[in-house]
């Protein structure tokens, strides 16, 4: 059951994808880029990662792509002007370079993470069976990684104070 | 497992994240290219997680809370640019091009 739902919407994510690079107006590219995220957070679902797939829909699908409607609503680019996509050249390293990346990671693809640290199958989902879908990410969020943890508010605090400062006309 | 599917579904992303970079001038649509690839690497961390133990999800936590710091700053930054210059257009915004 699990692998055909995985390959459909794993399908639909990259052909929204593709229709994301390629729409002439920025508000067409914003819609399908929500489509992609929507399908990855039923991949994220169907990986065992439920509360990861929440937060794929509301950080993401909910603040980040609203924010970016916001500011091409913001600058008046919702009609499509002249098209941005480059000429013969940008279009070619535009095939070619990806085309690479895609060879290179295909040559990773067979790889398999090193025994001493692959777990048991199903391990992930005892885990979360046990302590409940939040807690088996909560608990290594506040003990193991509480310092990276507590740096991200001070990136945070950064991010917010710098876009103020740039957003606005006169401080 | 679902594994190698889901490294090939990720690859394929983060690939056309990066064509999306390379083909458009758009400075929002390249930006939302950036976000692409960051969802693809957030796949791999999810999909790495179910072998290697949850700290994959903790990490996807964290290229989330970067991901929104960078299009707060992003997005304040072209909208710096496009009072000055009136586009966001990359072909026209050519300050620091020897």
């Amino acid at each position: 059951m699990r692998e055909p739902l995985f390959w459909t919407f794993g399908a639909l994510a990259v052909a929204c994808a593709i229709m994301c690079i390629t729409r002439r107006s920025p508000v067409a590219s914003a819609l399908y880029l929500v489509v992609v995220m929507f399908s990855l957070a039923v991949l994220f679902v169907l990986l065992d990662a439920q509360f990861i797939a929440a937060l794929q829909v509301l950080v993401y699908a909910g603040a980040i792509m609203v924010l970016f409607l916001f500011v091409i609503m913001l600058l008046n680019l919702g009609r499509p002007g002249p098209s941005d996509i480059k000429g013969p050249a940008g279009v070619a390293a535009a095939v070619l370079l990806p085309g690479v990346l895609l060879l290179q990671l295909a040559a990773l693809g067979g790889a398999t993470p090193p025994e001493a640290i692959t777990l048991p199958a199903e391990a992930l989902a005892t885990l979360q069976r046990q302590e409940g879908v939040v807690n088996a990410v909560a608990r290594p969020l506040f003990e193991e990684y509480l310092i990276p943890f507590e740096i991200t508010s001070l990136l945070l605090l950064a991010a917010i104070v710098g876009a103020v400062v740039l957003a606005k006309r006169r401080l | 497992m679902l594994l190698g599917p889901a490294l090939a579904v990720s690859a394929l992303l983060f690939t056309l994240g990066v064509a999306g970079v390379l083909l458009r001038r758009n400075a929002i649509v390249i930006f939302m290219c950036v976000e692409l690839m960051l969802n693809a690497v957030n796949l791999t961390f999810v999909a790495l997680a179910q072998r290697v133990g949850v700290a994959g999800h903790v990490f996807v936590f964290f290229v989330m809370a970067v991901a929104a710091a960078e299009a707060a700053v992003g997005l304040a930054i072209i909208l710096a640019v496009f009072r000055h210059r009136e586009t966001v257009d990359l072909k026209n915004i050519d300050l620091l091009k020897g």
